[in-house]
């Protein structure tokens, strides 16, 4: 077979559903593709156990702390499958570690916004996750089996994220009217980041259209973010709380929410490395591999012994 | 974490069923590999049981050989029962 008959067999089983395994030959540029998207998004669960570790010390009662340490460990749970989805593609776990830590890799824009009051957590479970949710579940059909397959697994876990940070304003929505104009204020500041979180509108998305014949990607960026919109706006009219986006109304016609205008600007200063916390996140997880080096190093010093120990004694026998 | 190897993951769900791959995880040891099976593909009761692999140790078969290895079992109908003539009306076959 030369190369064409390749390409075109491996088109014809993305047209047929069936799934690329590991080993299975594929065009390089799908093969790079998934690289790139799935390492951006394992460091995205990664970055992601950030801006929510920092109320883990400061969550108001034992119940929101144990969901708060249950939830960021499922995103370090999710970094892992992921980081271990694209190593089956030939990726190297070490230089993706040094890609995040360098800059040279992406994480997603929404974890470089602050987290400043404890209504952010509740946000952030309801919005972020959200956002993440309506990524994910199409997701979990891409035609690359292991990224499908950890997607699945994520999906499953994610459901109990978006809950808990609903539930959290649901509280303060119905506590005092300070609690409440918390819930307020973190939706405000987080509308439109997570937005945001779907990618630039359609128009401008270059990758779309390769990824969506390759089976990657089912819905392009805005068929996700009116989905969303979609889902939130019944939600936060039910807390009580108003979107801050003048322009949301449901059109009729349409049979969707219309919604403003979003600040592409702001987005790619933010993409760019220049949001609010981008050299803060990097720093900390920076520093939170380096300070960890010396246990690597014990654990390797440890099994190595032990092989050593044990090689010796089976010689002996 | 150069010298980590990558370990394979299988976890029984409960007991009366198979081992089923869940995904893989780098450990430096098989002792930890397991701690670690547990924490990543364990938390919500999935698991009654873990096995880890090397994974440098598994041998898989080649996706180019999967004509020769499949496809022989392809026409061989009369492997299945509904190959045979049942007449009517006889009942338990
Ligand atoms: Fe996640
Ligand atoms: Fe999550």
């Amino acid at each position: 077979m030369n190369v064409i008959d390749i390409e075109t067999g491996f088109q014809e089983k993305i047209d047929k559903d069936i799934r690329i395994e590991p080993r299975d030959w594929m065009p390089d540029n799908y093969r790079q593709t998934l690289i790139r998207q799935i390492g951006q998004h394992a460091h995205s669960e990664i970055v992601g156990m950030l801006p929510e570790g920092n109320w883990i010390t400061r969550a108001p009662s034992l119940k929101r702390k144990v969901a708060l340490l249950a939830k960021i460990q499922d995103e370090a749970g999710h970094g892992l499958y992921l980081y271990s989805a694209a190593e089956t593609l030939g990726a190297d776990r070490d230089q993706m570690y040094e890609e995040l830590h360098t800059g040279k890799a992406k994480y997603s824009s929404i974890f470089n916004y602050p987290t400043l009051t404890w209504a952010d957590m509740g946000a952030v479970g309801w919005l972020v996750d959200g956002a993440a949710i309506q990524n994910q579940i199409p997701l979990c059909r891409c035609s690359y089996g292991p990224y499908g397959r950890a997607m699945v697994r994520i999906c499953k876990e994610e459901s109990f994220h978006q809950r808990q940070g609903y539930e959290i304003m649901l509280v303060l929505c119905q506590g005092t009217p300070v609690q409440k104009a918390m819930a307020q204020d973190a939706l405000n500041r987080f509308w439109w980041p997570s937005l945001m979180m779907f990618g630039p509108p359609d128009d401008v998305s270059t990758h779309t259209a390769q990824s969506k014949r390759w089976g990657i990607k089912r819905f392009t960026n805005d068929e996700l973010r009116q989905r969303f919109v979609d889902m939130i706006v019944p939600q936060a009219a039910h807390l009580g709380i108003t979107i801050p986006d003048p322009d949301i109304k449901w059109n009729e016609e349409r049979q969707h929410y219309d919604y403003g205008q979003i600040n592409w600007d702001e987005f790619w200063q933010v993409v760019k490395g220049n949001g609010p916390c981008n050299k803060e996140r990097m720093e900390a997880r920076v520093k939170a591999w380096e300070d960890g080096a010396w246990v690597r190093e014990a654990a390797t010093a440890y099994a190595s012994k032990h092989t050593n120990v044990s090689n010796q004694k089976s010689q002996a026998v | 974490m150069k010298s980590w190897p990558l370990y394979e993951v299988f976890i029984r769900s409960k007991a009366g069923l198979h081992h089923k791959h869940a995904g893989s995880l780098h450990a430096a040891d098989a002792q930890m590999a397991i701690e670690n099976a547990r924490d990543v593909y364990c938390r919500r009761n999935e698991g009654a049981s873990i096995w880890v692999v090397l994974s440098s140790d598994i041998i898989a078969s080649n996706p180019q050989e999967s004509e020769e290895l499949f496809d022989p079992a392809e026409d061989k109908i009369y492997r299945h029962p509904t190959f045979y003539h049942v007449p009517e009306g006889v009942k338990h076959l």
